[in-house]
């Protein structure tokens, strides 16, 4: 199965489960879960299902395309069901399925993984599935959202689509994926693999990365003050990518990185607080309708 | 009596860490519940898998048995009033049993008579008592809980379903929305949900469903699996309980299967493969006598269908992990160990402490000052400047970082291939030895010095910034190190003593101009904190604390002979023939506490055994002082009891509290420094003597 056939498989498999199918974020993340999509409606009350493709960008990562297993951007299929279904394990296996996986003829585990981002004051319990020993899932009931306490209780399921297709299309190299007809992963992004890790570990340009930090923190400091919640969250997402780069490019000491960790995470704490305020303020709006359509 | 009860909690897998203790407790749980309970059971019988703990109870009766008892009223002066009717008091104590006046019968008791009345208890049902279990599941603690759903509940992991039965019928209760039942589920993907019949069929029902509910039986099949592989493949699969446990843990029906990895890998060091393999997969390595195979072995969670499948699957993971490990290993090898160095400037240490290159350079320092202390080759100088000076540069090498149990391990190959010399790349590994209490310390007198260097820089620097360790409280593992360097200075004979190393070291700092506590305050915490290392060492050696006093009193001193001594001594508490030494020690002691000084003028002596006790101090003195420095304590105590007749000769013959001023205060001087001289072996006043006539 090529990878958009499984794209499509999962995406008709979770817009069955109610999902909204979105499309992927336009602002340079390092995971799925930093969607606004995600991370924030993920707060407050609201009933939420979701699925969509996220490009995840991890600089530090990047092998200028010649690593079979390690990129600087790869994909994540990312799925939130808020409040999480009772049989939300059943329905994540029936996913497999679809894609081909007969639970029967391989060995499917769910192995205890913690997830933490103290950046975004997040934290959940749960675990990295495991097919035949490959973690092909993380799957995760959110528990801390920006420092506030995720009610309902979010279920979080995070597929690496290469790693899952680099096992159904057996694959040793990320990069002879197939994507569709013909066109493999190698096609459509080795030259961007090679030409961001020559830019990430070579060419940025690290006082721009400081000063755009800083920058970014400022305007999203500013928004802030207005109650801006979602164009303020841009540019906290904007300061994390900025911080990755940096990162990347070894210019950040321990000490001034848990620094610049804790910087973003007050600006994240407060932008959760904040979106659960507007929300109220709305009256929940999401939480009425799924009422009223209850009566 | 023969009546049967199951629970079943299922649970979204369960974190394989927690299953142990989750089975400790529900076990000791469930007997104080029955016991609280008045229920009287034969035989309780815990499960586990990862979805799922349950408890059988074997043995139950029908009901609680009843219960026959006296219940003891007012006194009788109380119970009646004047008039001869019952008081308010017996009525009301009457009410309150269930009983009424007409039961009420006197006893005596102590000479008082009281109203008692017989109660009758009649036994609840069991099952109506069954259905407080729910109190047993919820007491159930788990080091991480989680909420689920709209749920507001913490428990280790989801209840997805409750099985509560007496013998064939369901105990209703309900948690979180989830209501008992008879239905269980069979494996994930094996199995199906199945009604039990009955409590006791619980075992063999799951077993027909692909769960072996059994964890201990579960962990001796897979055992049994083991052996059979190596027995048919010529493989030594090294004993390792703790990965046996765990894997355990993560399986419901286990199935062992091996799979291969390219023979080029072995190239990348072993202790990276086997990390890949244990920590990451969970598999066990595979050896014929020590040298590795490529070859591994897993368990899974299932049959022994399609295995050749799953094989595959692990495989190709493997050869990812291990292709990982190579590409670091083989980048490692271009960058040189100088240019490594340079990026330790740019680790924080700790905030007061500097960065890794700051620390580097205490090491190097430090490790230079006990070279001067020691004796060393200008060689071996050598080498321990250039080791302490490269000691971290693995530590920001890729392996390393990630694989971090690799530190030292990685240094020694890496330096090697860098040409530095076998001293030196040694070193590297050996400075983290030993690795804990009482495993190997450093074989080489590099390595040694390096690793006790290392060590005490990490010590001294910690205390010198506060952080001195408290209770449970030890972060940075600064007990476990001060151990090995007693360890490290007792097997490597090391003549200098741990006192005088420690001074060495805080002197350096102060030197240096680091840390933050008070100059005073980190001497005296650094010494105390050794000292309690010193007497932990000696106490588990079932050394006497009294003893333990006596020779700690200057300090740690020269462990070996410090431990000698305190063997010793605790020989000698229970000889006879050591009474009349230990008691002329004694009257010494008690009176150099008056001396003021202890510099004797023979001139002044006025008796021949004063003259005596002076001459047969100075003539052993010397030689006593040679055993101890070397080591010969057995030697040295006895040279010190050749002082016992002269001091009781000079006490039975002297007053030493004489009218003349001087020749007091002389004959004071003279016990003073005999006193000095017994100090140096021990506190003799510290020990309780226990010799038996």
């Amino acid at each position: 199965m090529d990878i958009q056939t499984m794209i499509l498989t999962l995406q008709k498999h979770w817009s069955d489960q109610g999902c909204i199918l979105m499309q992927a974020y336009d602002t340079e993340k390092g995971a799925g879960t930093m969607s606004p999509m995600t991370l924030l409606r993920s707060l407050g009350p609201e009933p939420w299902n979701v699925a969509y493709v996220e490009p995840s960008r991890r600089p530090a990562d990047g092998r200028y395309g010649e690593n079979p297993n390690r990129l600087y951007q790869h994909h994540q299929f990312q799925v939130i069901m808020k409040p999480s279904p009772d049989n939300i394990q059943e329905i994540y296996l029936e996913s497999l399925k679809a894609l081909g996986i007969d639970p029967k003829q391989h060995d499917i585990r769910f192995v205890e993984d913690n997830w933490e981002n103290p950046t975004l004051g997040a934290a959940g319990l749960g675990w990295e599935v495991w097919l035949d020993g490959m973690e092909i899932t993380q799957f995760t009931y959110f528990q801390q959202i920006g420092g506030l306490e995720a009610k309902p209780v979010s279920a979080e399921i995070t597929y690496g689509i290469e790693r899952l297709a680099s096992y159904i299309q057996d694959k040793e190299n990320v990069f002879d994926l197939e994507w569709t007809n013909g066109v493999t992963v190698g096609d459509i992004f080795s030259q961007p693999e090679y030409e961001h890790s020559v830019y990430t570990f070579e060419e940025s340009d690290e006082q721009m990365l400081f000063d755009l930090f800083t920058t970014y923190e400022k305007e999203a400091e500013k928004l802030m003050e207005k109650d801006l919640v979602f164009p303020a969250y841009d540019y906290v997402l904007k300061c994390s990518h900025t911080f990755n780069l940096l990162d990347a490019k070894g210019v950040i000491s321990v000490t001034e990185r848990t620094g610049y960790i804790g910087r973003v995470r007050k600006l994240a704490r407060k932008i959760a607080k904040t979106y659960v305020e507007k929300r109220e303020e709305l009256g929940f709006p999401m939480l009425e309708e799924e009422e009223s359509s209850h009566e | 009596m023969n009546k049967q009860a199951l629970f079943e909690i299922g649970l979204e897998e369960l974190p394989a860490r927690f299953i142990d203790d989750a089975e400790k407790q529900l076990e000791e749980k469930t007997a104080a519940w029955l016991q609280k309970n008045r229920l009287p059971s034969e035989q309780l019988t815990v499960f586990s898998t990862p979805r799922r703990l349950a408890v059988l109870i074997d043995g139950l009766p029908e009901k609680q048995p009843d219960i026959e008892e006296k219940a003891k009223g007012p006194a009788k002066h109380i119970a009646l009033t004047e008039d001869g009717e019952w008081s308010k008091a017996a009525i009301g104590f009457t009410k309150g049993q269930g009983k009424n006046v007409d039961d009420i019968y006197f006893e005596e008791i102590k000479g008082v008579e009281y109203v008692h009345v017989d109660k009758y208890i009649e036994g609840v049902s069991t099952e109506a008592i069954l259905q407080e279990f729910k109190d047993v599941i919820l007491s159930l603690t788990f080091p991480k809980n989680m909420r689920w759903g709209n749920r507001s509940l913490k428990y280790v992991r989801p209840i997805r379903w409750l099985v509560a039965l007496f013998e064939e019928a369901v105990i209703p209760f309900e948690i979180e929305g989830v209501e008992t039942g008879a239905g269980t589920k069979g494996h994930r993907f094996l199995g199906e949900e199945i009604i039990l019949s009955h409590a006791g069929t619980y075992e063999s029902a799951l077993k027909g469903q692909y769960v072996m509910v059994d964890r201990s039986k579960r962990m001796e099949d897979i055992k049994q699996q083991l052996v059979d592989f190596q027995q048919s493949k010529g493989w030594d699969i090294h004993e390792d309980e703790e990965l046996l446990m765990e894997v355990t843990d993560l399986v419901e029906y286990p199935t062992v299967f091996s799979g291969s990895f390219d023979e080029s890998f072995l190239k990348v060091p072993d202790e990276a493969l086997i990390t890949s393999m244990k920590e990451h997969q969970r598999y066990f390595p595979v050896h014929q006598g020590d040298a590795l195979l490529p070859y591994f072995v897993g368990v899974r969670n299932g049959d022994d269908q399609h295995l050749r499948n799953v094989a595959r699957g692990n495989e190709k993971v493997l050869r990812a992990r291990l292709s990982d490990a190579q590409f670091f290993y083989e980048e490692d090898q271009k960058v040189s160990i100088e240019a490594r160095l340079e990026k330790l400037q740019t680790i924080v240490y700790q905030e007061d402490l500097g960065t890794l290159a700051d620390k580097v350079a205490r090491v190097e320092d430090i490790a230079l000052l006990l070279s001067d202390e020691l004796s060393v080759s200008a060689e071996e100088r050598e080498h321990v400047e250039r080791a302490a000076h490269i000691s971290k540069f693995d530590l920001v090498t890729q392996m390393v970082d990630e694989f971090t149990n690799l530190q030292g391990i990685m240094g020694e190959k890496y330096a090697k291939i860098f040409g530095e010399s076998d001293a030196v790349a040694a070193a590297m590994r050996e400075q983290y030895m030993p690795k804990q209490a009482g495993s190997a310390s450093p074989e080489t007198k590099v390595g040694s010095i390096l690793s006790v260097a290392d060590k005490l820089d990490t010590i001294v620097g910690t205390i010198a910034i506060g952080n001195l360790p408290s209770g449970s409280q030890d972060p940075y593992g600064l007990r476990r190190q001060a151990l090995g360097i007693l360890q490290i200075v007792g097997e490597h004979d090391w003549e200098i003593d741990v006192t005088s190393l420690l001074d060495l070291v805080i002197d350096y700092y102060k030197q240096k101009g680091l840390g933050t506590v008070s100059e005073e305050q980190r001497r005296a915490d650094i010494h105390d904190f050794f000292d309690a290392r010193a007497a932990y060492l000696l106490r588990k050696e079932d050394v006497e604390s009294d003893i333990v006093e006596a020779v700690l009193v200057s300090g740690v001193g020269h462990y070996p002979v410090t431990r000698q001594k305190a063997i010793l001594l605790s020989k000698k508490r229970n000889d006879s023939d050591f009474r009349e030494v230990h008691e002329s020690f004694g009257r010494v002691l008690n009176m150099a506490g008056k001396a003021e000084s202890s510099t004797v003028d023979s001139s002044l002596f006025e008796k021949e055994e004063e003259t005596r006790l002076h001459d047969v101090h100075l003539d052993m003195e010397k030689e006593f002082r040679n055993y101890l420095a070397t080591a010969q304590v057995e030697k040295a105590l006895e040279t010190l009891t050749l002082l016992a007749a002269p001091i009781h000769e000079f006490f039975d013959n002297i007053m030493v509290m004489t009218e003349d001023s001087e020749v007091r205060a002389n004959r004071l001087a003279l016990l003073k420094s005999i006193a000095d001289t017994l100090y140096v072996f021990a506190d003799f006043h510290a020990v309780q003597w226990k010799q038996h006539n």
